[in-house]
């Protein structure tokens, strides 16, 4: 259906909200500077009319693919007539101009939330904060309507019906995994805008890491799970069970994280100590400025995956310009104004303190090193020196072992204290629980299977040393004379999100060791009546059928499932479908899941004799990946729900009342 | 604390985070050193350049008609062509969804004594428009225009696709 003025009420409230991210991004900066209030109130009406408008832009794209308006070139290249409603809505960001459409929403609507919950930030604060992100959102919202405009219509050669969303993204992992992904990408520019504020007004108290700080967390959250939904959107949708590939357009997304995972160490220890100030400061620009690298490598379409929808080189320039821009300034903004900010304090080596300095010094190689093997093929290629590819051999060798270290001093960072730790009372802590890691880790692989197994091992013992000593500590916190339910309930959220934060490390590590040593996969040629038997399951094809779906034609087979010699069994049906509309096969992937266990059966080929390539594989506590990103993300909220961010900011001076906090509890 | 100390201090952090740092970068450069894969077209591993029993990439279109599946195993054997020169890939596993006659792949892989290539991992377009890059430029480095290969890709693609129709209909 063809509609008159939808697509251009879009593309004009998109002017409208460009036109306001300018207002925002210049009055209230120009308004902190010269110490006008008038002109920094521009800030907050601002930032809620550019929300109101790029929402009104995002509903009438949504609309015009939900009405079928294929007058419209992006609906009419990305959705089809026969598609279900919802993938018509999720198709919207399933493309190019959709998806930064979606990233500048998102981002006006962070904007939105922080002129609504900072209330009590300081004016000129408030000001700076809002007209950074108002320039970003300048940035992001020229290059919609300059180089990726939405609502270009097709006239008056109107297709028939569209060319159909692409059938890897027919799929509810796609519904949610862009919108958390982007949700944390661009929630890093909070902590950013924070940033750049505090240079521009010479001024950086623990005041002001309290603000940034459940910011910074929730962006964080919102980045883990969206990761670890592309990680598990992969794993079945690609139909090879793989659930990370180091593939480039991962490593963009896990670059943002690892140095906003050193970012939220670093802001505790500023907020508790005052230390690290600069080095924080450096930190955000660094995180906002991976998100951006970010999406600049998946959208400019250097790299060919099924990210890259984007094969003008003009977006990709212009998107290059705007990250040089933005890193420019900003790390120009930095070398002048951060000794106005740094602080000294002094530590001992044996403290938290000391404990995070290792963690965030390991975090940012872990950064460069992905960083490197990401961006050196793309640079030997810009520079005409060869295509070459990195493979993940070379990001196993650097990232595994420097993850173990990692592991080791995050062990010993919840029984350390601020300032200074006696060795003493960090052996104490420690030693029984580092004990009972290594007998456990030695026997576990005996244990699964009965042979021993040095990687298994590694992992199980260094998952076991971040747990036990955590389990010590909050045994000996909960410690309370009106009994233990009280003593726990004394703890703060903030060291609930760390424990929390940390379980969800420990048990990824447990899932990603166990996937990769034990995982078993098998490649057979099956027919029906054919049985085969993998990891003490026999599978039996019963059936090779033809469905229709939708808007797909598919051959399916019925496989039944039998555990071992019992009687009980199941069927998995895995698909091969042909989308009709793009003539595009795709693997419908059976799996049955379990927290121990995964079973995963995909057809690959049709060998033309009745009988069909099947991919069956058996993936030992897989779903534990994903679980402990969801732990983590979750240690990251609750850790933002505690009470010390909720209070209003009193008269006292808030840096020294932070000094001599006392309690250790809290991260 | 002292102000000397303090220095001392800071002192020992810089020293730290640059042997860390050199370290890292040491490890880095090792670790690339040994996983780089370099890729070859058909001509340059014809012409002896591709180095034999090593990781390589290597690509090009899928010549017509050549695709040989075994019929007892997985093994599959099919060549790579960039119109000048061929090279006979073996591969034992499923092959990717979109992999078709005429079509661009990327082969991973070794390349064994005789001049043919044992992959480890075929990989195929994301979807219709794809070509991988590298074969497009090996392509034009052969001397064809992008127009050329492109234009029968498509027809071939057209082609398989039409038999493909007529098959599923019967």
């Amino acid at each position: 259906m063809q509609t008159l003025m939808i697509p251009e009420i879009g593309h004009y409230a998109l002017i409208i909200a460009l036109l306001m991210a300018l207002v925002q991004g210049v009055m209230p900066l120009a308004g902190a500077a010269t110490r006008r209030p008038l002109w920094m109130a521009y800030a907050r009406p601002m930032a809620t009319g550019q929300f109101l408008f790029l929402a009104i832009a995002y509903a009438c794209l949504t609309a015009s693919y939900l009405l079928d308006d294929f007058s419209v070139a992006n609906v009419a290249n990305n959705s089809n007539s026969m598609l279900p409603w919802y993938y018509k809505a999720s198709a919207v960001w399933g493309n190019h101009e959709g998806s930064v459409l979606l990233w500048s929403l998102i981002l006006a609507a962070w904007g939105f939330a922080v002129s609504r919950f900072s209330r009590e930030l300081p004016r000129d604060m408030l000001a700076r904060v809002m007209g950074v992100m108002g320039l970003v959102s300048l940035g992001f919202l020229a290059f919609v309507l300059i180089t990726s405009n939405p609502f270009e219509r097709l006239l008056p050669n109107v297709p028939q019906d569209g060319a159909d969303l692409n059938p890897l993204l027919q799929d509810f992992g796609l519904i949610v995994h862009p919108p958390m992904l982007y949700m944390g990408y661009v929630g890093f520019s909070v902590v950013f805008a924070f940033a750049i504020a505090a240079l521009l007004g010479g001024r950086l108290d623990a005041a002001w890491t309290r603000w940034a700080r459940p910011w910074t967390n929730i962006a964080w959250a919102f980045l883990t799970v969206g990761i670890a939904l592309g990680s598990w959107w992969a794993y079945y949708e690609l139909g090879w069970g793989g659930w990370w590939f180091w593939d480039p357009v991962e490593n963009a997304s896990l670059l943002p994280w690892l140095a906003g995972t050193a970012l939220i160490h670093s802001l505790a220890v500023t907020e508790k100590r005052g230390a690290f100030k600069s080095w924080t400061v450096l930190l955000a620009i660094s995180t906002f400025s991976l998100s951006l690298m970010g999406t600049f490598l998946v959208r400019s379409g250097v790299l060919t995956s099924v990210h890259a929808f984007a094969n003008d080189p003009s977006r990709g320039l212009f998107i290059l310009v705007l990250l040089g821009i933005t890193v420019g300034l900003s790390l120009l903004l930095f070398a002048l104004r951060a000794p106005r900010v740094s602080h000294q304090v002094g530590f001992s080596w044996l403290s938290r303190d000391a404990l995070l300095l290792i963690n965030n010094i390991l975090l940012v190689i872990m950064t460069v090193t992905v960083l490197l093997g990401t961006v050196y093929p793309l640079l030997l290629d810009a520079l005409n020196l060869g295509k070459i590819s990195v493979g993940p051999p070379y990001f196993n060798a650097l990232f595994v072992p420097l993850t173990v270290i990692l592991c080791l001093f995050m062990g010993l960072g919840p029984l350390s204290r601020w300032k200074h730790t006696p060795a003493r009372d960090l052996f104490q802590r420690s030693w029984h629980a580092g004990l009972a890691a290594l007998v456990i880790g030695a026997v576990a692989p005996l244990l699964y299977r009965g042979e021993w197994n040095l990687k298994v091992s590694l992992g199980v013992v260094i998952a076991l040393w971040i747990v036990l000593p955590m389990a010590r500590d909050l045994w000996v916190k909960s410690r309370h004379s009106a009994g233990r339910v009280a003593g726990l309930r004394r703890l703060s959220l903030a060291y609930w999100g760390m424990i929390l934060g940390h379980l969800g490390i420990a048990v990824t590590i447990i899932g990603v060791t166990v996937v990769s040593n034990y995982a078993i996969e098998r490649n057979v040629r099956m027919g029906v009546g054919d049985s085969v038997e993998v990891a003490g399951y026999t599978f039996t094809m019963t059936e090779l059928a033809n469905r229709r779906g939708p808007n797909y034609l598919a051959d399916a087979a019925e496989i039944e499932v039998q555990r071992g010699d019992s009687r009980r069994s199941f069927t998995m049906t895995p698909e091969k479908r042909l989308y009709i509309a793009r003539g595009m096969p795709m693997t419908q992937v059976a799996l049955r899941p379990g927290l121990f266990r995964d079973l995963y059966v995909a057809m690959g080929e049709d060998l033309e004799d009745g009988s069909w390539a099947m991919r069956i594989q058996h993936k030992p506590f897989v779903r534990w990946l994903w679980l402990g990103a969801l732990l983590m993300a979750a240690g990251g909220v609750l850790a933002v729900a505690d009470r010390r961010y909720r209070r209003t900011v009193t008269a006292r001076d808030p840096e020294r009342a932070a000094a001599v906090e006392p309690r250790e509890a809290t991260a | 604390m002292p102000v000397r100390a303090k220095r001392k201090q800071k002192l020992f952090v810089i020293l730290g985070l640059v042997s860390l740092a050199a370290i890292a970068v040491g490890l880095t450069l090792y670790a690339l050193r040994s996983n780089i894969n370099l890729f070859f077209s058909p001509v340059q591993i014809a012409a002896g350049d591709a180095p034999l029993e090593r990781q390589i990439r290597a690509g090009g279109m899928v010549r017509e008609g050549t695709v040989n599946r075994d019929k007892e195993s997985l093994e599959v054997t099919f060549i790579v062509t960039d119109y000048v020169d061929d090279v006979e890939v073996r591969y034992s596993g499923i092959l990717p969804d979109l992999f078709r006659e005429g079509q661009g792949v990327v082969v991973v892989g070794q390349l064994q004594q005789g001049g043919w290539l044992r992959a480890d991992q075929v990989l195929a377009r994301h979807d219709e428009n794809y070509m991988p890059p590298e074969v497009a430029q090996a392509l034009e480095e052969a001397g064809y225009s992008p127009e050329d290969y492109q234009a029968k890709a498509a027809e071939v693609g057209k082609r398989l696709d039409a038999q493909g129709d007529a098959t599923s209909q019967n």
